[in-house]
């Protein structure tokens, strides 16, 4: 019987550091609201192509996100979404090979001179299954099994396990089987185990695609609380748009391994069609889109992204 | 060509993953499976081609009881398509993973060839013909493990949520194929809780809870209704929602394309505002 207590001999001890610094309270900047956040990722020119394959997965890819951004990222399948996370984290070029020009910087570092194990800390990544990410006997050992291999001391490695779970509200499933979970259990444990190395970049593949409409919108809701909260940048590749789109600062549309589009998402929306790309819009911003083209009596300036931004717009043109 | 009669299916553990399922699906019907993870969508799929048997009641495809036949016989007039591709796979390359089946059920080789080729043509796989499966991307391997069943034709095709991870172009592709199918009068069976892509395809759908049926109506009954969906945890497609919001307008509530309801507002604005 595997329980609690005996899944604490799991941790490793490990030589006590400053437990300020390891629990990296002291990373967050306090900065003044009418700053203009800083720039967290950089990437310039870069293109890249796979080992063995001839065509190139990015094409000439430039990219800038500030700290605290929500950025959502569309496009067909096999346009360039999951390589360009890749690179953001690392994955390519030093685990995933290839042929790569141009830079990127995240948080500073270089990727292609920095050990992964380095620049996952900063930007951590949560895949499409998160069957593939969990292995452990229990959801507890799941998350800290990526700190004992840090090597952190094990007040630690419990007070961000702690941490990490709460941040999630999945404190109740802490001594469970992570694969006798639901999907939309197990993804926020996958979250949870990422959340637990306090990284400043959250980067997400398609991390709903397995989900039910509702354990769907309840894990956007997470990664939307923990972006408000704790202020951590994402980065978040999703096809259904009608549940990100409305939190999201920004979109970015790729296509052929290049960013088509980069912007506001109700602009972005408004002035093109993106089915093109194989991206499908909010339904209520089709309708809005549609109701543009007729010039009639109703135009969207902004488009709006919820059935309540439309409900509201017409509401105000009747008085 | 389907028949539940009161089945029950409880799993080893105990879990009662189908209670009392009563349930007939004619030839050449297209019967949408909806409601959350864990409702019994696909422990019910697996019953038509016989992986799982009724641990109370019977099932009857094409009137022959699963009880009494083997999934091999089954698996002739009946292909059911994973949600997780990959544990379909086990072959080194994606031709012969679709060509296995086929030489299996004894096809001639010139068939088997021709099969294989239209298959992965139609579902765009041809350029990997010789690459692993395992290799292939999220939406590349839902694609072959669909091409594998098209490609022996079985007369009911039952798939468990086949849009999963698939952007909007292959959406639009697999509801060409599907409608194609039909044309073929082929039986399908879906199960999904891709609420917008139910909402356009507007099949017979049929919506579970906690291992019953709650449901089973056109999708304008299922999707029109205020509380169905979300009792089951599903989101009204956002055009249900939109109308019904805009009712005081004089709107219906519709499932209507994106362009129609655009229309049908403006028309009902411009009254309105014309009286005032």
């Amino acid at each position: 019987m595997y329980t609690a207590s005996t899944s604490k001999t799991f941790f490793l001890e490990s030589s006590k550091g400053d437990l300020r610094e390891m629990l990296g309270t002291d990373r967050r900047e306090t900065e003044g609201e009418a700053e203009e956040a800083p720039v967290i990722i950089q990437v310039e020119n870069l293109s890249f192509r796979y080992y063995g394959s001839e065509q190139y997965a990015l094409r000439n890819v430039n990219l800038m996100v500030k700290k605290g951004e929500f950025v959502a990222l569309a496009g067909r399948s096999g346009c360039g979404k999951t390589t360009l996370l890749r690179c953001l984290n690392g994955l390519v070029p030093n685990f995933y090979e290839g042929e790569m020009s141009g830079r990127v910087l995240v948080d500073g570092k270089d990727t292609r001179y920095t050990p992964t194990h380095i620049i996952s800390q900063v930007a951590g990544m949560v895949f499409q299954n998160p069957d593939n990410q969990l292995f452990a006997l229990s959801v507890e050992a799941d998350i800290a099994f990526p700190l004992e291999n840090l090597g952190l001391p094990r007040e630690v490695i419990l007070e961000r396990v702690e941490w990490a779970l709460n941040a999630l509200g999945i404190e109740d499933l802490r001594y469970r089987s992570p694969f006798e979970l639901s999907g939309g259990q197990k993804q926020k444990v996958a979250i949870a185990s990422v959340l637990a190395m306090r990284p400043k970049i959250l980067i997400l593949d398609e991390p709903t695609s397995s989900l039910d409409p509702a354990s769907a919108k309840n894990l956007i809701d997470s990664i939307v609380e923990l972006n408000k909260r704790e202020g951590l940048t994402i980065i978040i590749s999703e096809h259904r748009l009608e549940l990100l789109l409305p939190h999201a600062d920004r979109l970015i549309v790729m296509d052929q391994g290049a960013i088509v589009r980069d912007g506001d998402p109700k602009l972005i929306l408004r002035d093109g069609n993106l089915l093109v790309y194989g991206v499908a819009p909010p339904k209520v911003s089709e309708v809005a889109r549609y109701v543009n083209a007729h010039q009639g009596c109703l135009r969207f300036d902004e488009i709006p992204l919820t059935v309540r931004e439309f409900v509201e717009k017409v509401r105000r043109l009747i008085g | 060509m389907i028949s539940f009669e009161e089945v029950e299916y409880v799993y080893p553990n105990g879990v009662k993953a189908l209670d009392n399922i009563s349930l007939r699906i004619g030839r050449g019907e297209i019967v949408a499976l909806m409601g959350e993870n864990g409702s019994g969508k696909t422990t019910l799929l697996k019953h038509l081609n016989g992986l799982l048997k009724p641990t109370r009641g019977r099932v009857l495809v094409d009137g022959v009881d699963t009880r009494s036949a083997t999934v091999a016989e089954l698996a002739r007039k009946v292909g059911l398509v994973f949600q997780n591709a990959e544990s379909m796979f086990f072959s080194s390359t994606v031709w012969e993973e679709v060509a296995f089946a086929l030489r299996n059920f004894g096809y001639e080789e010139s068939v088997v060839r021709r099969r294989v080729e239209w298959a992965l043509n139609f579902m765009e796989l041809m350029d990997y013909a010789e690459s692993s499966p395992f290799l292939l991307s999220g939406g590349e391997k839902k694609r072959l493990a669909l091409a594998i069943v098209l490609a022996w034709s079985p007369e009911v095709i039952a798939l468990d949520e086949p849009t999963t991870g698939q952007d909007q172009l292959q959406k639009e592709k697999l509801m060409q194929m599907i409608k194609l199918l039909r044309e073929q009068d082929r039986t399908i069976i879906i199960s999904s809780h891709d609420v917008e892509f139910i909402a356009q395809l507007k099949p017979r759908i049929i919506l579970m809870k906690r291992g019953r049926i709650v449901a089973d109506g056109s999708a304008d009954e299922i999707f029109l209704n205020e509380d169905l969906p979300l009792s089951c945890n599903l989101l009204p497609p956002q055009i249900a929602s939109l109308t019904r919001e805009l009712s005081f307008l004089g709107l219906k509530p519709s499932l209507k394309h994106p362009q129609e309801v655009a229309e049908e507002l403006l028309d009902a604005l411009s009254k309105i505002l014309h009286k005032s």
